[in-house]
Order: C-alpha cells, then structure tokens, then sequence
C-alpha cells in the first residue's frame, strides 16, 4: 500500500513545508488565489442564466388567433365565366342530340359505338331494373355483391382472354386506384407525358417516384430504363425489392396516338419493369374484334400485366375494369380503394355493360366500320386549311388543333369556343377537350376533341365537315 | 393452492392486457388511459364495478356538459343540444380483450406454420400464383396484409362478397355457394336463400322494383339510355342533372349544388379543389378512406383529431391557428375541418353544434360529409344538420351521397353558389369524368320529391318515423340482452361488438341458416380487439322482421357468449308504432 501511494505521489509533503510555503509566497500571489477562489464559488452558487421563454401566453394566443384571417375557402369565379353556361342536354343519341334546345349532328360524346341508345342495352337496364331496383346499396363486401356483377366479370375475362376482371362503380376511379394498389413509396413508375388526368392521379396517389418520358418515344424510355439499370448493378440488394412499373395508354385519349406496345413489351421483359395499359378509349376500338391495342398490334394479351378500361367510353355506361391474371387482379380486391370503399356498380348498368359486350361478340365487324369512319373523317378534316388533326387515323378520338397558335392559350381557346358555339348552331354537337390547366402534369395544347360514332353515316360525317370547314373559315377571317 | 396460483397467473394477464388495451384505446379514442385501482381487480369477481369505472365516451357530449376552461363556452352550445341521445362507449372487457389476442395468436401460428408447409410443397398452394416467366421481377405485393389473407380472412371468406339474387331491399336473395377447396374458390349451386337484409345501406327503403317510383326511373332509361357519354363540362349535363341539383340544393338549405356518378370520387376528386399547398386539413381520425385519399391528392397538409372528440380537435385547430405552418410558421392559407355525419364503422353522431362552434371561433371552414346521414337522421331526413338543430349556412360544405337513402349511386356537394362555382370549373370529376347516367339521377329525384312530399302522401315522413322506430327499438333491445353496442341510441348504424374472429365465422353462418343476412367487419378495417357486426336498420325493416332477428341475437348471444356487457340498461320507453296520417303509397309492401 505504502509503495502504491509512493509511485503516485513521489514527493512526500508535510503541512510544515506547506505553511512555509505559504508565507514566502508574495502578497500579489495570495490576493490573486483568494479573488479566484471568491469567483469560483460565485460561479457554483449563481443560478443558471434564465433563457427567455419562447412560450406564448394565453393572452398572445388569444391575440394571433384574434388575427388571423384565413383566405375564403374558393377564389372568386365570376358569375359570366363562359364555362359556367351550362350546355344543357335533353336528348341524346349516336348520330343527333339535342343541345341547348338545338339539335346537331353528335360528334362529341364518347360512346363510339353507340351503345348507348342501342335497342339491346336498354333492355338489358330495364330488365336489371326491374329486378335488382337502382343502387346495389353497399360495398362490393357487405351484399353490395349482385350476381349480374360476377356475370360481368366472367365475361370480360373470357371475352378478353385473361384470368380475371375486376369491376369498379366509376371509371376515374379505376385507374386511379389500381395504380396504387401495387405502386407503393419507393417505387419507380415510368410513365409517359401523354397520361390522361385519371393516371396522374393514380401516379400521385401512389407516392411512387415517378419518371417521365416523352409521349410515345422510345429511346427516351431506354435511357431512362438503362440509367435506372447503371444504378441498380451499384445496389443490387436494393433493386430486388424496388418494383418498377411502366404506365402507358393504349389509345391516347389527348393525342389519339396509339402506345407501340410491341416494344413495350421488350422492354418489360429486358428491363423487368411491369406493365399498365389503360385501355379505355382503345377498347372496343382497336383490333379485329375490338379487344384493344394488344389484339391490333399482335401482342398476347397476357404480356399486359394489368389492363384498366373505363366502361363510359366505347361501353356506354358508368365504371371500369381491370384485366389480368389471378394473382394480380385478386389483390385489387382488397387493396384497390376504389373497389373495397365505394358501392358497387347499380346492377342495371352492369347489365347494360354486359349487353353491349354481347353486341360486340355478335358484330365484330363494328370496329372494323368505324375505324373506317375514322379514317374517312381524318381524311376530310385535313383538307380544312388552318388546323392540324392529331393521331393516327383510325382513332376515333381526334384533337383538331390550330396550326398558327396566337401563342396566347386563353385566346386560342376563346377562338376553339366560338367555332364550338357557331358549329352548334349550324346543327353539329363539337366541345373544347376540356383540362384542368393547373393540374395537368403535361397540359396539351388547346383543342376540339372530334369524336366518331359508327352509326354516322358516310353523308353525315360529309355535312359535319362542311359545317367544320365554314365555321374555321368564317372564325379564321374574322380574327384576321 | 393451485386454484390461487391460477388466479393470480389470469390477473397478472389482466393487467398487462389491460395496459396494451388502454393504450389501444387511447390511440383509437383519444382518451387519456383510465388507470384502474389496484385493488379494484382482486379477481375476475369484481369485474362489474370495473367495467362501470372504465366506461368512458367515445363521443364528446356528455363530456362537453363538463368543459374545462379551454372548451366552448356552454352559451355556444346549441340550445337543441338537450334531450338528444347520448352515445354509450363500453370498452373491450379485460378477458375477452385477452382471448381475441390469443385467437389472433394461434392463428399467427397456425398461419406460419402453413406457409411453411407451403414453401417446402407439403401444402398445396391454391390462390392466384406469380407466372413462372414473372417469378424473376420484385415480388409484387407482400406484407401481413397477404400473410392475414392467405391464413385468416380465407377461413371467414364466406361471410363476405355474399353474391345478392335480387333487389337488397328489406329483405333479399342470397346466392347459395359451395367450395371445395376451403374458401379459395366458389361456385354458384343456383339456389337462393331469402333472408332479412341487415346490412345493406337502405335506410329509407327506397331500393324499389315497383310502383310509381320505379315507373318513373324506366321512363327515363328508355329515353336516356344508362349512360352519358361526356363529362359535365363538355356535353354531358342532362336536363335531370339541373333538376336534381336544385333537389338537392333545396333539401339541404344551400344555395346550390353539385352531383356526381360515385360517392367515394365525390369526397376524393373535389377535396383538391377546395384545399392545396399551404392549406391545412383537420380531419377525424375515423374518416372514410375517400376522404383521406382526397386529402392526400389535394397536397395539403393533414392534422387528425381524435375521434369526434372536441377537446382534441379545438387543442389541434389552437396549435394550427397558433403557430402556422411548420419550419416557416407562416399562418396557414386557410383551414378545413372535415367531420362525418354518421360514422358508419361506429355508429357515433358527430357532435356538430361543437364542431360548428369551434370552427366559428377559430375561422376554420367545414366540410361535412353526411354519407350515412343524409335522409337516415332528423325530423324529415335532413341529415345531422336537422337532427341538431344547426343552421345549415354555418356548414360551408355538405357533402353526401345517394348510394344510401336514395337506393341509387352517387354523390353530391352541397354549398353557396360561389363554391359550387367554383367546383363546376375546377373539380376532376366534373371535367374528366363522364356525368352520372340518367337513370340514376332520377331515381334520386323521385327519392327527393317523396320526401319533400311533393307526391301527394306523407310517404316521405312516414318512413323516417319508421326508421327512427325501428332505431330506438333494436338498439334498446340489444342493449337489454347485455350486447355491447356502440354508437349514439338515435343512430341508424348499429355496430354490436362480438370480439372473437371465430365467432364472425359462427354467427354470419348460424344467422345465414336461420334467414339473417349480417355484415362482419373485423381486422384490418377495425382495430384487432375489435371485432363487429354492423347492423344498418332500414325504414322498410317490419317490427316481425326485427323480432325474429332480435330473437335470434338473443339465442346466439347466449349459445356464442356474446353477451359481453356489464352495464345496467334503463329501460327505454319505446314509442307507439308509427302510424301513416295520409295516404301512402299504393304498393306498400
């Protein structure tokens, strides 16, 4: 113990040497020594600083809720907005509606086919109607479930050739909720700049990061693919668990071009990205027997992971399906929110749906007649000096757009409105493709969507493109 | 000795059981936990006396008569407060809390062990397969949501998607199914069951396939056709789209209005265009998934209060109000509270007179989404804002939907004519969704006319005094058993607690047997302990049908143990049946 103390302390003291210390040590020294000893113990006694509370009182609260004024819950929107005057409808049909009081030659709504105002469709509501009422009153889980809904489903799925179809009650919704329901955050979506508004909701919903490519180019889309696949070969770990997804149209519904799919396909497999059409306005279109983009450009159907179509087009009712295989079409059932929270489609429009897919197994050939009418009317349309008809031309969709844009978007669409307005006077139904022009991820160019529907005849399309090519002419002198 | 041991063993469970529950409760409720003296649980004997001094309330009424300072002044408080029904809360009794956890357990275990056998090949997999060619991609979907499906939904699978044979009206046709492989897949015999239809949402008994109503609706699929075929804003505004929109506008005591095809896209595609960046949303912590999803596309930021309880939702609107947006604290652009009328999961009735308080105090807007209300609630149909007596100018927005009073499908806004304005230029479903097909929008308006009496009878208020009966009488009965029933006494959503998973299996078949169609609700869309049926009384139910359903509870409550209830029950005085005054119509069923 003694040889421990000593190797810590080697010089043994005593108080003696310390008090002699003491009184040789100079006076300065001393005071200096007790004035940082008083110091050190006023530090240790004085309390710390007190930090100015940044607490807000009752009174200040009261204060700043006092003033707070928060915007009005909309911006004003003036009582004479031209949109506002509603365009009211009290008939409508395939070939003529009536508008405003006014009737014209229908080249605006979507049913393509008429479907509509066929004879067997109506039966087919009536009947549902009569025994299944109007609403189906609950979700599809809780008896929201009517048979005529499985029916539906097992049509289209056989009709189409894949596992399973799954039915929405609204056709926004559909696609808007499939894509979430597999494309989580952390996620990749390609996505093409064309999309339709109900994708780019689907895609925000999501929360996936999303990557663009230019409307239907597919070296972009490589790049992008190739660039992902750089990064991927630095972490493959994280690339195993990264889905990725590819979002594209069949038929675009703001271009009226068509998705070359083929290569799409090549890539999904090169890339291992999965694959989602939406097939809306290219269902009932497009291929030998109106089953899409796939049957058009000979792709199997079940290289497509998921096929979303809305039913109001080319079907002529309300809602949507999903095309796939089991494994993925049964997870919609219990993921996709539009189909576990919303009710289920009424009844009598399932029916009607039912019926008009029966129309078109029983005549194929009505596609193949109005893709001709299609391409008849793109043909005539761009005779009309002035303008530019977009899209391939058997889309029955299709954008007339302006060749010598003002380069001021409200005056272009002002001048699409008034050949609108006087068209309908003259006894055609046209309307602006309407957009949310804050919204839009990629807004497209101001235009009027020209719809086809098969039972125009070759002598009414004839007259709907005089009345077309006098009102652009008129409108075109009168703006200079 | 033995005996002891066990006892302890069951309490020490209780206790931490009790611990998991009440944090469970207060994530779910809001409610701070109640803290149990420890010698109010010597054994399970005492069980009653606990029960009583736990049962809190879920809603904010009876808790808004004793306000703290910081709560609205009761002079606020809309003098119709009184007399209205209050909502009883009880929680999940300690031992049935401890047997859910540990039927959940097994069947985790059981589940595990399956896939197990799976993965190795000693079971078959049945179930939709990922393509061989596809087994290379990142795995589509996984997580305990398959896990739970693939080992527990799929053992209660026949209780749910039940394919309905006819109109879901009072009573209806079940489609008799049969599988051969355990619930993976089914197939139709053909025959049907009739059964009493306690689950549809048809408060009014308006889901119909005859008289003038429905004659009316045929008239117009024959003229219109079932569909549109153009967005409201291109050309697909009917003239019936005007008409029911000035319906609905003149049921609800707004300006003017706005209708469209699907409940769920009215909530999620026009919440964008009321709120965005730098707007702040304070919603219930129990709103439906359409209005989060509506929320989540606006981009704005979302605050949850508890569920309807107005001390939690006045400390979040102070905060937001207080301190602005977050990192810049910059005061928010504007604040939306957004309520339901009836929950329809629990059976709550927002407290609205608070809320409309609160909201007036703090300049907060208000978006009220009446989905289960509209035509189930008040004197003559018109949602909670008629049941509490609030002005319906003091709720900026109401919404509401047609899917379940009307027996149609569909939605609609409800607000001043500078919103719906507003909306009619700015809303995605009015410029890129097709309009809602005719038929439907007249079956709404036959619905409203009814109501409003314009047809001659008092149809309309007779079946709101029905529906109302029937509330009163079901629950109270229920309640007598000795089921725990959540909800407010005057709401027509009636959620009976049963707890077990099994027993969603058990009681969905055995009612099924005897002619009752009930809907189950369990995990995920409840909490775990939670488990549900969830009644939903139409005004079309008669007193016979209710009997034998009442019966039925009755005998099964006793052979299932589901009686859970600790709670003396008044006895309620049940109103003489409701009696027409005038004429109703001819095809009363």
């Amino acid at each position: 113990m003694e040889s421990v103390w000593s190797f810590i302390s080697p010089e043994p003291w005593s108080f003696g040497e310390l008090f002699d210390a003491l009184r040789q040590a100079p006076m300065y020294h001393i005071v200096v020594e007790i004035i940082l000893v008083v110091f050190i113990i006023r530090l240790l006694l004085t309390k710390s600083y007190p930090i100015e509370s940044d607490e807000l009182t009752e009174a200040e609260k009261e204060e700043l809720i006092r003033d707070w004024e928060p915007e009005p819950l909309v911006p004003d929107t003036p009582e004479d907005h031209p949109d506002l005057k509603s365009r009211v409808v009290t008939k409508n049909g395939s070939t003529s509606m009536v508008v405003n009081g006014k009737e014209g030659i229908n080249m605006a709504t979507l049913d393509f086919l008429g479907m509509i105002s066929r004879k067997e469709t109506e039966e087919a509501a009536l009947k549902a109607a009569g025994k299944y009422g109007v609403g189906s009153c609950g979700p599809r889980a809780f008896f929201g479930t009517i048979d005529v809904h499985l029916y539906l489903e097992q049509k289209l799925a056989s009709f189409c050739g894949v596992e399973q179809a799954i039915l929405y009650s609204y056709g926004f919704s559909t696609v808007a909720s499939a894509i979430p329901a597999y494309a989580k955050r952390g996620d990749i979506i390609y996505c093409d700049e064309g999309v339709s508004f109900p994708i780019q909701m689907g895609l925000l919903a999501s929360r996936s990061k999303l990557k663009f490519f230019k409307h239907n180019d597919m070296d972009d889309l490589q790049r992008l693919l190739e660039d992902q696949m750089a990064l991927e070969k630095k972490n493959p770990k994280k690339a195993k668990v990264t889905r990725k997804f590819l979002v594209v149209e069949g038929l675009y519904a703001n271009y009226g071009t068509i998705a070359p799919i083929a290569k799409l396909i090549e890539f999904k497999y090169k890339y291992k990205v999965r694959v989602f059409m939406d097939e809306s306005y290219s269902f009932g279109v497009l291929g030998k027997t109106g089953r899409g983009v796939t049957e058009y450009s000979g792709v199997k159907i079940q290289d497509v992971d998921l096929i979303v179509v809305s039913m109001e087009m080319a079907l002529g009712t309300m809602g949507g399906f999903c095309l796939g295989t089991q494994y993925v079409i049964d997870h919609q059932a219990l993921c996709g929110l539009g189909y576990c929270f919303s009710a289920s489609l009424p009844p009598l429009l399932a029916s009607a749906a039912h019926a008009a897919i029966d129309c078109l197994e029983a005549d194929p050939d009505i596609c193949e007649r109005l893709r001709q009418k299609a391409s008849f009317l793109h043909e005539r349309l761009a005779e009309i000096e002035g303008i530019t008809v977009s899209g391939v031309p058997i889309s029955p969709v299709k954008h007339i757009r302006l060749v010598n844009s003002s380069g001021n978007r409200d005056a272009d669409t002002r001048l699409l409105q008034s050949v609108v307005d006087k068209a309908l006077d003259r006894g055609l139904v046209l309307t602006v493709a309407k957009y949310l022009n804050d919204e839009e991820s990629f807004l497209p160019d101001p235009s009027i969507r020209v719809t086809v529907n098969v039972d125009l005849t070759e002598e009414l399309l004839i007259k709907a493109v005089d009345i077309m090519k006098n009102t652009f002419s008129e409108v075109f002198q009168k703006s200079g | 000795m033995y005996k002891y041991w066990v006892m302890e063993m069951m309490e020490a469970h209780h206790q931490q059981s009790l611990a998991i529950q009440m944090k469970q409760r207060r994530l779910a409720n809001g409610h701070k936990p109640v803290s149990i003296p420890q010698e109010a649980l010597p054994n399970g004997l005492h069980r009653e006396n606990v029960n009583r001094k736990h049962t809190a309330q879920r809603n904010g009424i009876t808790k808004s008569a004793s306000s703290s300072k910081n709560n609205v002044p009761k002079k606020e408080a809309h003098p119709s407060q009184e007399g209205k029904a209050s909502a009883s809360y009880e929680p999940t009794p300690l031992v049935w809390a401890v047997i859910t956890f540990w039927c959940y357990f097994i069947l985790v275990i059981v589940g595990w062990v399956r896939d197990i056998l799976r993965k190795t090949g000693l079971e078959n997999t049945k179930g939709g397969q990922e393509k061989e060619h596809m087994k290379e991609f990142p795995s589509l979907y996984q997580g305990f949501d398959n896990f739970y499906v693939r080992n527990i939904y799929i053992k209660l699978r026949d209780n749910f998607n039940i394919p309905v044979c006819g109109i879901p009206g009072a009573e209806f046709e079940l489609a008799e199914r049969r599988t051969d492989d355990y619930n993976w897949t089914y197939h139709m015999t053909g025959r049907t069951k009739r059964c009493i239809n306690l689950g549809s949402y048809n408060y009014l008994g308006f889901a119909e396939n005859s008289g003038w109503r429905h004659e009316e609706v045929r008239k117009v699929i024959k003229e219109y056709g079932s569909g549109v075929g153009s967005s409201r804003q291109e050309v697909g505004t009917l003239d019936l789209h005007q008409e029911l929109e000035s319906l609905v506008a003149e049921y609800t005591g707004k300006e003017d209005a706005i209708t469209f095809g699907m409940g769920f896209a009215t909530n999620a595609l026009n919440i964008p265009a009321l709120v965005g960046k730098g707007c702040l949303v304070i919603s219930d912590k129990l709103n439906h998934a359409s209005l989060i999803l509506g929320i989540r596309l606006s981009g704005a930021v979302v605050r949850v209060f508890e569920h309807n309880d107005m001390k939690s939702l006045e400390k979040v609107l102070r905060k937001a109000v207080v301190e602005g947006q977050p990192r810049t604290h910059r005061p928010w652009k504007k604040i939306l509270v957004i309520v339901e009328g009836v929950y329809s999961m629990e059976g709550t009735i927002v407290n609205l007179p608070e809320v409309v308080a609160l909201k007036k105090k703090y300049k907060a807007y208000l978006y009220l989404d009446e989905a289960h209300s509209i035509g189930a609630m008040g004197k003559t149909g018109k949602g909670v804002v008629e049941y509490w007596g609030v002005d319906p100018k003091d709720v900026d927005i109401m919404m509401g939907t047609f899917t379940k009073s009307f027996g149609s499908s569909g939605g609609y806004i409800a607000a001043d004519k500078k919103i719906i304005n507003h909306l009619r230029l700015h809303s995605h479903s009015a410029t890129y969704s097709t309009a809602m097909p005719a038929p439907l929008a007249q079956q709404i308006i036959v619905c409203f006319k009814t109501l409003l009496g314009r047809d001659g009878t008092d149809e309309g208020m007779y079946r709101t005094r029905r529906l109302a009966w029937n509330v009163k009488y079901f629950r109270s009965k229920l309640k007598q058993m000795g089921y725990i029933v959540y909800g407010h006494d005057d709401s027509p959503v009636v959620p009976i607690m049963i707890y077990l998973p099994s027993k969603v299996g058990a009681m969905g078949r055995l009612c099924r047997e005897r002619g009752i169609g009930l809907v189950l609700v369990g995990f995920p869309a409840t909490p775990i302990t939670e488990t549900r049926i969830r009644v939903c009384l139409s005004a079309g139910h008669t007193k016979e049908m209710l009997d034998k359903t009442l019966d039925a509870f009755d005998e099964y409550g006793d052979l299932l143990w589901m009686k859970y209830s600790s709670q003396e029950v008044p006895q309620t005085i049940i109103p003489p049946y409701p009696q027409r005054e005038k004429k109703g119509d001819e095809n009363e069923e």
